[in-house]
């Protein structure tokens, strides 16, 4: 077994937080120190938090800033094993037993008896359940890797309680069984995230197994640092009043309050519209960017004018 | 740090959080692993170990202020100092010593009250009212009675001594109240979640016309868990897989991938429906109370519920939608009473119910929800109209806050709905209301 390097960025919380912030993604302390434990620990994240803010993003930087390929498995209800962890490609199987008849034939020539034609026959029974014939899913493949990948599986509120089951025994050991071809252990323990909306609740061992990090709407100042590193051309004076206004929208009783994604894509738009700051007006008009249901944005609209001034208000 | 750690883990379960043996062990390697330098980085390690969702998360974070405190070391750190934690080995101190703490306060007077307050046992407090109890003892242990004969004869001596005795009281008095601090912070981390908890027990299982102005406060919080904790019992459609019948048409679909040879077998599922529920609610006299707190608990399910519609009656029946979603809920019950005023005429309502448009809204897939002690005021009990909807609907369940002694006599019809109905059941607290609704939501997974 060689000795498993955690690689430079990985080995101190603060290293962490800059490599993510290379890449683009502004992490919290809470979301540095939970990597870090997960990494060198050895154990699966579980994050769960609001529509929005960050999570399968979170995978996607990570792998990015520590040059790891991605693998990613988008969970559903009914999803199996086979879409997960590997499946066998029978097409080709059959296929190939077609084209290599021939051989076939020449094969069991020499033998007389049946007994003797299922003897030769059976040395190369394995040949059709080879690593040839193998078709490998995300997980299995982020436990191939040989330096090192990261997992994410996406969503694993939506699967069901069969899948979770199976991964259970895969995050605790970190390999797949193959009962043609063996035990795959992986090499390099992949970094697992799991994200979920929170949509149902998940099993007790699945929990208990994870390390479990929450990422809630950020404070103001985090979100300033999240739009000006995806809108690099704002105004500073916009993006406070950007970020104030969201902030209060925030605190009203909405379905869906708007996420750090929608707060990046009214930025953008009002960068668009060449806004220098806002006024009632384009607010109204623009809202359909910040919020997607018609009650909210019915019951925003009107608010609107009181909003603006409260968020604009320094330090009140 | 082990004892450290494993007394927080127990003030956490304490507090309701569930936190198992496994997530303990990883909680010391994890620590062993971070080190606890820094603070920040301490308590989002624990909580990212300890607290598995956002509710657990808040109370961690909540108890890991109170638990590692700034100023005075954690409640079982000093434990590992050496002192022995029973009672019977707390050494108490002499009289200037106890002088001395009480005038300099600081690190020493905190530790010395701390490992007092610990082997009296403060860490088994659970309800505010022990806490004098506590004190008592912790001040006992420090040493206390040697100062207190110290000043019954400074006393008695007279105005000699006067300065040295107030001096005595005033330090007595600092001592005291230390102490009371101490052992009120004891109470915080292990008593008051547990007496919460307790409370909302209590509460949930008393009659519900016997609650008070202060236990209705309570309701909501407790109508809002129990929202909760039912619509993540049934959260999901579950879409039954029927093992034993296979599709045969999607089989020979697959199939065709693969040259004829069904490698996959398609087997056939039935998709299990979101509820429907129509509630009817009798909103006279006595039962309106019940109604408050059925309708509180349905409208905080109402994401679980594709389709529940509300109607009240007393002499007439009302649709209550409206009303419910545009006022608060006080004043949605007084506005709903004030309609549907006038004595109560079940056969009416029913009337009402089925033999206007809004007969469409009992479909199969509907569970009808009566609420109310069917006392009709001898009216006609119209029970063609019960036989249609038990006709119609999945399920009739009825809900009689009446005790079952009463049912049948004087203008009580219950005896003549019962046929027709799938459950009828009594129910006077909420917790009843809890599991017959529980009942409605599981008959559909």
């Amino acid at each position: 077994m060689t000795i498993y390097q955690i690689p430079k960025p990985l080995t101190s919380i603060d290293g962490i937080t800059e490599a993510l912030a290379s890449v683009g993604y502004i992490s919290t302390q809470a979301i540095s120190t939970t990597i870090y434990l997960a990494v060198n620990l050895r154990k699966p994240v579980l994050v769960e938090g609001p529509a929005g803010v960050g999570k399968t993003d979170l995978a996607q930087s990570l792998a990015r800033a520590l040059g790891f390929p991605l693998s990613r498995l988008q969970c559903y209800e009914g999803l199996d094993e086979t879409k997960a962890l590997y499946e066998w490609k029978y097409g080709k199987q059959l296929l190939y037993t077609q084209i290599l008849k021939e051989k076939i034939h020449e094969l069991t020539e020499g033998a007389g008896t049946l007994e003797a034609s299922l003897k030769k026959l059976g040395d190369f029974q394995d040949i059709f359940f080879s690593r040839e014939f193998l078709e490998p899913r995300p997980i299995l493949r982020a436990m191939e890797q040989k330096t090192g990948s990261v997992l994410l599986v996406d969503e694993i509120d939506k699967s069901d309680e069969e899948f979770e089951a199976l991964l259970l025994e895969i995050l605790s050991e970190y390999q797949v069984t193959i009962p043609e071809i063996g035990t795959i252990a992986a090499q390099v323990p992949p970094i697992v995230i799991l994200t979920s909306n929170n949509v149902r609740e998940l099993g007790d061992a699945l929990k208990r197994r994870c390390l479990h990090l929450h990422i809630g709407f950020p404070e103001q100042a985090r979100e300033q640092r999240i739009v000006r590193a995806r809108v690099p051309d704002i105004g500073q004076h916009l993006l406070e009043q950007i970020v104030a206004f969201v902030d209060k929208v925030r605190a009203e009783k909405l379905r869906k309050p708007p996420s750090i994604s929608e707060t990046v894509d009214w930025a953008r738009t009002l960068v668009l519209l060449h806004a220098e700051e806002l006024d009632p007006r384009i607010v109204q008009d623009t809202l359909g960017v910040l919020l997607k249901r018609q009650s909210d944005i019915a019951e925003i609209v009107d608010k609107v004018d009181e909003l603006l001034v409260e968020a604009v208000a320094p330090g009140v | 740090m082990e004892r450290v750690l494993a007394a927080f883990v127990r003030a956490l379960r304490a507090a309701g959080s569930p936190v198992s043996t496994a997530e303990t062990i990883d909680a010391v390697k994890a620590v062993a692993f971070v080190g606890y330098g820094d603070r920040q980085v301490l308590k989002d390690t624990l909580g990212a170990v300890l607290a598995k969702s956002e509710t657990e998360k808040h109370t961690h974070d909540a108890l890991f202020e109170l638990y590692f405190n700034r100023e005075a070391p954690p409640p079982e750190a000093l434990e590992d100092a050496g002192q022995g934690d029973s009672e019977a080995e707390f050494d108490d101190l002499d009289v200037e010593s106890l002088m001395n703490l009480a005038a300099n306060g600081g690190r020493n007077a905190a530790a010395a009250i701390e490992q007092a307050a610990a082997a009296a046992g403060a860490e088994n407090i659970r309800f505010a009212t022990q806490v004098p109890h506590y004190v008592r003892r912790t001040l006992q242990l420090l040493g206390i009675d040697h100062l207190d004969q110290r000043i019954l004869e400074g006393l008695q001596k007279g105005k000699a001594d006067e300065k040295a005795t107030q001096a005595m009281m005033a330090a007595r008095e600092t001592l005291q109240r230390r102490a009371r601090e101490q052992v009120q912070r004891y109470f915080e981390i292990y008593g008051k979640s547990a007496t919460e908890n307790f409370m909302n027990d209590v509460v949930a299982n008393r009659k519900i016309e016997k609650l008070s102005e202060h236990d209705q406060a309570r309701m909501h919080t407790l109508v809002a868990k129990l929202a909760k904790r039912l619509a993540d019992k049934h959260a999901r459609r579950r879409k039954l897989k029927n093992r034993g019948v296979l599709d045969i048409r999607k089989t020979i679909r697959r199939a065709t991938a693969h040259d004829g040879v069904p490698f996959d077998l398609a087997f056939k599922f039935k998709k299990k429906d979101r509820p429907k529920i129509v509630v009817l609610c009798d909103v006279s006299g006595s039962v309106a109370r019940y109604v408050g707190f059925l309708l509180m608990l349905l409208y905080a399910l109402h994401e679980k519920v594709a389709d529940l519609r509300a109607f009240a009656f007393a002499a007439h029946l009302f649709d209550v939608d409206e009303t419910l979603r545009n006022n608060e809920f006080e004043t949605a019950m007084t506005q709903i009473i004030r309609m549907c005023g006038g004595t109560t005429d079940y056969g009416k309502a029913l009337s009402d119910l089925m033999e206007t448009e809004n007969s469409d809204i009992i479909d199969r897939r509907t569970t009808v929800l009566v609420l109310g002690d069917a006392r009709s005021n001898y009216g006609n009990p119209r029970l063609d109209l019960v036989r249609e909807i038990a006709d119609r609907s999945k399920r009739i369940v009825w809900l009689n806050p009446e005790i079952p002694s009463l049912w049948g006599f004087g203008d009580s019809v219950i005896n003549q709905y019962r046929p027709f109905c799938t459950t009828l059941t009594h129910c006077a607290t909420v917790a009843d209301i809890e599991r017959a609704i529980d009942d409605i939501l599981k008959a559909y997974d």
